[in-house]
């Protein structure tokens, strides 16, 4: 295995990669990839979208039924599991039940017949802060802690690709944000490229170089969080990622070239202006989206903070308050509902209470136009 | 009265629990008492006379006592050896591989239980015979039934072992760099071998024990459930419970070893 070094370009590189099974689900739709070397990347989908069968076809486990895996120069895609530069950080961690944790993270050392296996073991274990553990059994330990094996277990080897298949799934919320910050400091650490598949658009956004958004065996974004978030190319994208307001619309005409270039849109008798770079379909009719926290609302005949167009004629029909924030839902005068997160910084003093008539508006270049053909409830997830 | 009452009602579960206990092990005591008994002179063979250690310094003095226990041993030996190494395959055949046959296969491998040692004793008779071995039954023809019915119990055993195993593990092993070889010896196996273990310990006492399908097809051979039946037609010899208090103490041991080996394991990490 050869040590990770920036820059000898080692992508892990997925091309046409296709998997049927035997009883004819295709989980994975000619898949191309790249993975830059010593990211961290995130595949972020729900289940069954094939980020896990994606996540062992690169790990060995699954053979692909087209397709190729390499990683920099090196075809890898009919080498056995054993014979990869690649470890997998599993589900359900896979500890070996009958081995201590210290044979446990010595396995794959032991099999490559590492000689110095014992001083890399004891250096990994006080990464991953476990020395206390070392004589202990598996099922002696408690999630967290086993958690924290899988990695050392894993990392240990040096891979040059490190597979994480929800590896933060079992545990509790306050312990999953404190491993998340643990994972990429320990990424950062040894600078190893890592492959994590996960259904948590948080943990994914917060952890993640690129985001690569799967969705029934095709990805239908790659990015950085903050492009997916901001310039969704799919309602998938748009509902998964966060929240969307998505609004029917007619594209009317175009103005400006080059940056400044806007797609005029129609939205009920409001003329919206989206910038050209944001607009995702070619047909005259689209979904316009807005974020919530972006749509601003302000009681009907005050002053608003947004040199967009506002539309009139709006009612709250609901309010949350969540301390940090208030959720408004908010009827358009077409009858539609959307939502409005709005930051409680004091400035307007109170709630406005349900049943205001107010007015609604946004930046133009908050907005962006996806494809009327697509379902606006596209990855869209109960809260 | 009441009190009295009041303490078996209190006492109940425990009193009933060494009740059955006492049940269950009554026939293991009387063995053991007898094994003691000075039979010589005696008209009846079954009660106690007289405490002697004779017995237990002359445990072979019987005419061909000793030699059926060894062929005994020697026949579970080989059928434990012979059923587990069978069974042991078909478990791992039928829990990893999908393969048409594969239920009908569970349900023949699991007749041979169900089926009526007398059935099978007559029907394994009948086969050897018509093989033309009529004239050589004996050691091996013994031999051959008892693997026979012992795979069933082996592959039961390690099928239940083999399925509560998690397949991830062996994926585990294979992406951590152990080949199907290694992976089998380091990760599989040591698993297992639990299962395979208690298959082989069933397979034995199985084999040691048997006396309808062996005596049907044992010629001139005698084992020692066969030689204690023989015996029973004129009276026991007392070394017969010699031998039976021995295998009880040695089926004890075993057990104790085993717990005590648990029990120091469990504690050796907790205290580590």
């Amino acid at each position: 295995m050869s040590q990770v070094s920036s820059g000898t370009g080692r992508d892990l590189r997925l091309v046409g990669l296709h998997k049927t099974y035997p009883n004819g689900f295709t989980a994975v739709h000619d898949l191309d990839l790249v993975v830059p070397q010593g990211s961290f990347f995130a595949l972020l989908g729900p289940s069954g979208c094939g980020k896990t069968t994606t996540l062992r076809m690169v790990a060995g486990l699954e053979t692909p039924t087209a397709g190729t895996i390499s990683i920099g120069e090196s075809e890898i895609t009919a080498t056995k599991p054993y014979n990869r530069p690649v470890n997998t950080v599993f589900q359900n961690y896979a500890l070996f039940p009958h081995l201590s944790i210290a044979e446990n993270v010595e396995f794959g050392l032991k099999r490559r017949k590492v000689y110095d296996s014992g001083k890399q073991v004891k250096e990994i274990l006080a990464l991953t802060e476990l020395e206390e553990q070392a004589n202990k059994r598996p099922g002696q330990l408690s999630g967290g802690q086993q958690q924290r094996v899988a990695l050392a277990r894993a990392i240990v080897n040096r891979p040059e690709v490190l597979l994480l298949d929800e590896p933060l799934g079992a545990l509790d919320l306050k312990l999953r944000r404190a491993m998340q910050v643990e994972l990429k400091r320990i990424q950062e650490e040894v600078g190893i490229t890592f492959v994590h598949v996960t259904h948590d658009q948080e943990e994914a956004m917060s952890m993640a170089d690129t985001v690569a958004v799967m969705n029934q065996g095709v990805i239908e974004q790659l990015g950085s969080p903050y492009d997916l978030y901001t310039n969704p190319h799919t309602t998938f994208v748009a509902n998964f990622l966060g929240r969307s307001n998505l609004i029917k619309g007619t594209v009317v005409g175009r103005e400006g070239t080059g940056d400044d270039a806007v797609v005029k849109v129609d939205m009920h008798g409001t003329i919206a202006s989206i910038k050209a770079s944001k607009v995702h379909t070619d047909s005259k009719d689209g979904w316009l989206g807005i974020r919530p926290e972006k749509v601003l609302i302000q009681p009907e005949g005050t002053a608003i903070d947004a040199p967009g167009s506002s539309i009139p004629g709006c009612v709250v029909t609901d309010a949350s308050y969540l301390g940090v924030s208030t959720d408004y839902t908010v009827r358009m005068p077409w009858g539609q509902e959307i939502i409005c997160f709005e930051q409680n910084t004091g400035r307007r003093g109170g709630l406005i209470p349900v049943g205001t008539k107010v007015d609604v508006s946004w930046r133009p270049e908050f907005a962006f136009l996806l494809d009327a053909s697509q379902d606006a409830g596209a990855g869209r997830q109960e809260d | 009265m009441t009190r009295i009452g009041r303490w078996i009602g209190s006492h109940l579960v425990l009193t009933g629990g060494l009740l059955v206990l006492l049940y269950m092990y009554i026939p293991n005591i009387i063995v053991a008492i007898m094994s003691f008994n000075d039979s010589s002179g005696a008209r009846n063979l079954y009660a106690f006379q007289k405490f002697t250690w004779d017995n237990w310094l002359n445990p072979c003095k019987p005419d061909n006592l000793c030699s059926s226990v060894v062929t005994s041993i020697e026949i579970g030996l080989l059928a434990t050896l012979g059923a587990t190494v069978i069974g042991t395959f078909a478990a791992f055949g039928l829990v990893r591989h999908r393969f048409r046959g594969r239920t009908a296969m569970n349900l023949v491998l699991f007749l041979p239980m169900a089926t009526p040692e007398i059935v099978m004793g007559s029907s394994l008779l009948a086969l050897f015979v018509a093989a033309g071995l009529g004239g050589q039954l004996g050691f091996w023809t013994i031999l051959l039934a008892h693997i026979m019915f012992c795979i069933s119990f082996v592959v039961v055993t390690v099928k239940s072992r083999l399925a509560g195993l998690d397949g991830n593990l062996e994926q585990a092993a294979a992406d951590l760099y152990a080949n199907e070889w290694q992976t089998f010896w380091k990760v599989t196996f040591p698993l297992v071998f639990p299962g395979i273990l208690a298959a082989a310990l069933l397979a034995f006492s199985l084999s040691f024990d048997d006396f309808i399908i062996t005596n049907l097809n044992s010629g001139q051979t005698v084992t020692f459930p066969m030689y204690v039946w023989g015996a029973s037609q004129r009276g026991v010899p007392m070394q017969v419970n010699v031998i039976g208090t021995l295998m009880f103490i040695v089926a004890l041991a075993a057990v104790i070893i085993g717990e005590l080996g648990a029990r120091r394991r469990r504690k050796a990490i907790a205290s580590r």
